[in-house]
């Protein structure tokens, strides 16, 4: 009978420590594979006594396949322990050599910003927008009939001389650079039907040097409602809802006579700033009134039959006080670090 | 308007604790803006004194001075050393002691001069404010003074413990252009008693009459230029006599110097009635007047030594010897008051508005009486304020009042306005009780007559010219009754519709750009010819008739030139890396087409539709555009990462991110402009439109104009963009199916264009070609001169099955081959 294998049990425990050994030494992934290659691997001593066992007579095979599965399978199991200690610290270290200094990471973008200017007109556009009010709009460059005289400027009142006007050649031709937004008054009484609720924003003209407090360009939001039965108490409310919208629910509204050739009767409106830097006071707006007849005459509107209220805005001023700016250069000049304080947020 | 307290509280009762801030309130109330306040800047103690001895002490220098004792009322007599030789012993002087501040400021101090200790100093009327006179110093005498007591606050005594408000009037009232009618407003706003002051002279008819001829032939817009006029006169005057001290501070308070005594009391009538009076030389006068326009040539040296060439338009004051005022102007120098003037001819006239202010501007002569007559004078003050003249003359000139004037007066009567009762309330939305308006209206000096119908019949007074309508009732009504009584009530706008697309868009295109790293600007559409000349050469472009710069007194016709100018600014300041846009409106009027109309229709009626068209046709296009400017670095040099410079890239990418934002697809193609680089200008145009331009500017031109070499611009037509842009989106599906990608070298001319090249392969490859980019240009060995080698990463899809190979090589090949029809492009492997 020829020599029957032989799978004696210290041999196999021998091997498993031998395994054991070197798996619990191996810091690495390759001292890891080395290890595997030289005791689990095919020609490793448990691979051996592995592939002994068919050659084991019947009776011995269960024993010595529990003795050799056994063995493998705790050697198996070092090996996986192992290798995941391994994999997490190898991990650990890949993630420590990539970090970078997260407060100096390179941009691939600029910061721009819009206007204040824009953002405000825009902002005052919504409010108007979410009252159902629509927003109109003019030529810069306007003939004299829309900015003056359909405003019942007449041609010799000394209203008309009031104003600083850009007149541009020849000036026989009656072109001017609107002086404030009021000609879109007319231009949308006469373009829409009735009743009109109309805010327009955008730039005016006048000649003045630029100082702390004024520009020859400037912007204004101009507002006019034509309906049956409007009052200047509507005016107030319409104006008291701006001021509370653009300066705090604590804004007040407060008129005082004064005189327009496009309304009557007119008042110059003062605001309540209850945040004012300085402290909260009154400061001047803008001026309002009760919309001229002969306005709604020069638009074909009975003002028998309609009435309204229209005002208006200097965007700069409201800018200024609303946030506690005190010198115009900065809102014209251009200079982008004014703007881009903003971002885009006025 | 100043109004010295002294002056309104003589017609109007203040309060015994009045102050100007005070007095501002009640003013505001009824409608008359704040504008300033007036303090005499004089401080006491500053006393009556009386002169006790001379000693005159010669000094070194030649000068002789006085060493004077002088009572102040103290116990012991004060030393004061005095320059001036105008007085003797006795005389009663102005004495300011120590601790008086003169005007200047000049503190007075005890102080050592000329040997002696000098315990105050004896006032010139100059040093006190009072006047020019410095010749010596003021004596009371001279002022008819001399009773005052010795010690008495001089101060007090000469009128100069006043101070003054100055309102601001409004065009429409120029009656409150007086103490009359500012005095009548303050009683409406505090319920004060006033006094009319006109009611305070009892005018004499004249009995001799002055003749006076209004000959107006060409009224302006049909309005006879004068229709009241009435002289006085008064013989026998002094006119060297001095000006009351009372009424030098008060003049000096509103805002005039004194002149002379007549001069001063024409102002003073006027400031105080507001009715503008003028004193003639009555004995220089040749004849009476003829009122009436000028002749062409005329002309007429005026009061203030100009000889002035008159218009037909203007209205004047004439005599047998010609003309010798501008009505409601300037008087004339001819008949102007001499030292040696007896008998004087008080003119107090009422004037056409219009016809004053049309002279006043024509003429750049702003008078205190042109304003009023512009603004409307009451048409029955003329024979009061010359009344008053004459009064003050015979009072403090010395004169006897004579029976020679004239009274003239074709003055149309206040025609009275039918009102109903109602009409406050529906007007204001405050519930008004018909007292209350009645009242106010009342108190506003209307006659107001019941028209038997539930209406009114309101007369308003002579003094208010505005009152012409029920609507300016109205406005009186709530003035008087007060503003503060409106409620707020919101009112409700029935639905709107929202932004229109365009305001949209325009929102979008430059939220886009600022979120893509560019910063707004707003600038001047001010530009010079020269950068017109260089940006849209041969093109016209409006010109200011009144620019506040010369230089740049054209309307811009791009926001390259603006861009350019706040680029300088901020490079000047240091910023010298630059991203900026701008969304703005420029100016396009065309060649050939006149600008405007010949004639303005008029006011309160709608022109008919021709009219409106010929109006809106004559206001040249104006369009917005948006531009944008790039220079210095894009990116700044950061850690690990180089710096990348502003180039076409930056302007080219700002062209994408608005054909996002406007969902428009702008196509690129090379292109050329007058101010860009030949070699880097692209043309933008969507469609066969184009729509803009974006390039490098001319390195000549950015060293002319101090900028970098580099300096990357874009201008695009954002009303074309946007009229041009989709009204909606139009998706399709999208495939899911595997996609095959493949890559694709042709070598083409280098003069070929790469975008015109991946447009040849997109249109040869057809349907299945989903994606198509330019990846790389070559040029270099293994190439044909004049070659260069453009490969494009392409990806194939189809909607409804798996793309094989072959079938993406099929197409790219057609791609290819469409290129190489156009470009002669040959596939390189």
């Amino acid at each position: 009978m020829p020599d029957a294998p032989q799978i004696p049990e210290n041999a196999v425990e021998a091997a498993v420590a031998a395994a054991l050994a070197d798996i619990a030494v191996a810091a690495h992934s390759a001292a890891l594979r080395a290890a595997r290659a030289a005791h689990s691997a095919e020609g490793s001593p448990l691979a051996n006594f592995n592939a002994a066992i068919r050659d084991l007579p019947g009776d011995q095979k269960a024993a010595a396949g529990k003795l050799v599965g056994g063995a493998r399978a705790r050697v198996n199991e070092a090996f996986a322990a192992q290798e995941s200690v391994i994999l997490a610290a190898e991990e650990r270290a890949q993630l420590a050599a990539e970090a970078v200094d997260v407060t100096a990471v390179p941009t691939r973008w600029r910061a721009g910003a819009r206007h204040p200017l824009s953002l405000l007109m825009e902002q005052m556009s919504d409010l108007f927008i979410s009252m159902g009010w629509e927003i109109g709009e003019g030529p810069e460059l306007e003939h004299e009939w829309f900015n003056f005289d359909a405003l019942n400027f007449d041609e010799d009142h000394p209203a008309r001389a009031m104003q600083d006007t850009f007149y541009v050649e020849p000036v026989e031709r009656h072109l001017v650079l609107r002086t404030h937004t009021s000609p879109v008054q007319i231009r949308s009484l006469l373009s829409r039907p009735l009743p009109v609720y109309v805010a327009a924003v955008g730039a005016t003209y006048r000649t003045d040097e630029v100082d702390a407090t004024h520009t020859p360009v400037f912007h204004q939001i101009e507002g006019i409602a034509i309906d049956r039965r409007l009052t200047m108490a509507n005016l107030r409310g319409t104006l008291e809802h701006m001021a509370r919208s653009l300066f705090g629910q604590g804004a007040q509204i407060r008129l005082r006579p004064n005189y327009f050739p496009f309304t009557e009767p007119s008042a110059e409106m003062d605001v309540w700033m209850p945040n004012a830097k300085g402290g909260a006071r009154w400061i001047e707006w803008g001026g309002c009134g009760m919309v001229n007849p002969n306005v709604l005459r020069a638009a074909g509107i009975d003002p028998e039959e309609y009435q309204g209220f229209a005002f208006g805005m200097g965007i700069e001023r409201t800018l200024m006080f609303r946030n506690g700016l005190n010198d115009m250069h900065d809102i014209v000049e251009g200079d982008v670090r004014f703007s881009q304080q903003f971002g885009m947020v006025v | 308007m100043r109004v010295p307290l002294s002056w309104l509280g003589e017609w109007v009762d203040l309060p015994e604790d009045v102050s100007l801030e005070s007095v501002h309130e009640s003013l505001v109330r009824v409608g008359f803006e704040e504008e300033d306040v007036h303090l005499v800047e004089l401080t006491g103690p500053v006393v009556v004194g009386q002169v006790l001895s001379i000693e005159p002490e010669p000094q070194t220098n030649g000068k002789t001075i006085n060493w004077c004792q002088v009572d102040v009322g103290e116990t012991e007599p004060r030393g004061i050393v005095c320059g001036a030789h105008n007085f003797v012993v006795g005389d009663k002087v102005v004495v300011t002691l120590p601790g008086a501040v003169l005007p200047g400021p000049f503190p007075i101090a005890a102080r050592k001069t000329y040997g002696h200790t000098s315990d105050g100093m004896i006032a010139s009327a100059r040093e006190l404010g009072l006047g020019d006179e410095h010749d010596g110093i003021l004596r009371l005498a001279a002022l008819g003074l001399d009773d005052a007591p010795v010690g008495a606050d001089a101060i007090h005594l000469l009128g100069l413990d006043d101070a003054a408000v100055e309102i601001n009037v409004t065009p429409d009232r120029g009656y409150a252009f007086s103490i009359r009618g500012v005095a009548r407003e303050y009683s409406h706003s505090t319920g004060a008693a006033f006094r009319d002051p006109a009611l305070a002279v009892t005018p004499v008819e004249p009995v001799e009459v002055f003749p006076v001829t209004v000959d107006d032939r060409s009224p302006i817009r049909g309005t006879v230029g004068s229709r009241a006029f009435a002289t006085r006169a008064v013989r026998g005057v002094d006119v060297t006599r001095p000006t009351p001290p009372w009424m030098v501070a008060r003049l000096k308070l509103a805002g005039v110097r004194s002149i002379s005594l007549p001069v001063d009391i024409t102002n003073y009538v006027m400031f105080e009635l507001g009715q503008p009076t003028h004193a003639y030389d009555l004995g220089i006068l040749q004849g009476g007047f003829v009122v009436r326009r000028a002749v062409p040539g005329e002309t007429l040296e005026t009061l203030d030594g100009v000889v002035r060439t008159l218009s037909p338009e203007d209205l004047l004051i004439t005599d047998d010897s010609g003309p010798i005022g501008l009505a409601g102007v300037m008087g004339g120098a001819t008949t102007e008051i001499s030292d040696a003037t007896t008998d004087v001819l008080v003119e107090a006239a009422n004037f056409d508005p219009v016809s004053i202010a049309r002279s006043a501007r024509r003429h750049k002569l702003p008078s205190e009486a042109s304003k009023r007559f512009e603004r409307g004078v009451d048409p029955t003050l003329g024979p009061i304020a010359a009344q008053r003249v004459v009064d003050l003359l015979v009072e403090f000139a010395g004169g006897t009042a004579d029976t020679l004037g004239t009274a003239y007066s074709a003055y149309p009567a206040s025609v009275p306005i039918s009102f109903s009762p109602s009409r406050p309330a529906t007007v204001i939305g405050v519930d008004y009780s018909e007292a209350e308006v009645h009242d106010a209206l009342v108190l506003i000096g209307c006659e107001v007559q019941p028209a038997g119908d539930g209406t009114w019949l309101v007369t308003p007074p002579a003094w208010r010219p505005d009152l012409t309508d029920a609507l300016t009732l109205v406005e009186e009504v709530a003035r008087i009754v007060g503003y503060d009584r409106i409620p707020s009530v919101l009112p409700i706008a029935p639905p709107g519709r929202g932004l229109t697309r365009e305001q949209s868009a325009r929102r979008r295109a430059a939220a886009m750009l600022a979120a893509a790293g560019a910063t707004e600007v707003l600038a001047y559409p001010f530009t010079s010819a020269a950068m017109v000349e260089r940006f849209s050469p041969g093109e016209p472009a409006m010109k200011l008739v009144n620019p506040l710069d010369p230089q740049n007194g054209l309307l811009r016709r791009s926001l390259l030139p603006g861009l350019i100018e706040v680029a300088r600014r901020n490079l000047s300041r240091g910023m010298t890396d630059l991203a900026l846009f701008e969304v703005g409106t420029v100016f396009l009027p065309e060649a050939g087409v006149a600008p405007g109309t010949e004639s303005i229709p008029p006011g309160a009626a709608r022109p008919d539709d021709a009219t409106l068209a010929a109006l809106n046709a004559g206001i040249p296009p104006q369009h917005w555009h948006v531009g944008g400017l790039f220079l210095g670095d894009a990116l700044a040099k950061q850690p690990g990462a180089a710096a990348v410079a502003s180039s076409l890239t930056d302007a080219l990418d700002a062209v994408r991110q608005l054909s996002l934002a406007l969902a428009v697809d702008i196509r690129v193609s090379t292109g050329s402009h007058p101010a860009l680089h030949p070699g880097r200008t692209a043309q933008l145009s969507v469609g066969d439109r184009a729509v803009g331009v974006a390039g490098e500017l001319l390195p000549s031109l950015a060293r002319e104009l101090d900028l970098p070499r580099v300096v990357a611009l874009v201008e695009l037509d954002l009303d074309t963009l946007i009229e041009l842009g989709a009204q909606q989106a139009a998706p399709t599906l999208i495939g899911t199916l595997p996609a095959a990608t493949q890559d694709l070298s042709l070598v083409v001319p280098v003069e070929a264009p790469a975008g015109k090249v991946l447009a040849a392969v997109v249109a040869g490859a057809g349907a299945l070609l989903e994606d198509a980019r330019l990846v790389d240009d070559y040029r270099g060995p293994g190439l044909p001169d004049g070659r260069k080698s453009l490969t494009f990463a392409l990806r194939f899809r189809a909607p409804d099955r798996t793309l094989t190979a072959a079938e993406a090589s099929e197409a790219k090949l057609a791609g290819a081959a469409h290129a190489a029809e156009l470009f002669g492009a040959t596939v390189r492997e």
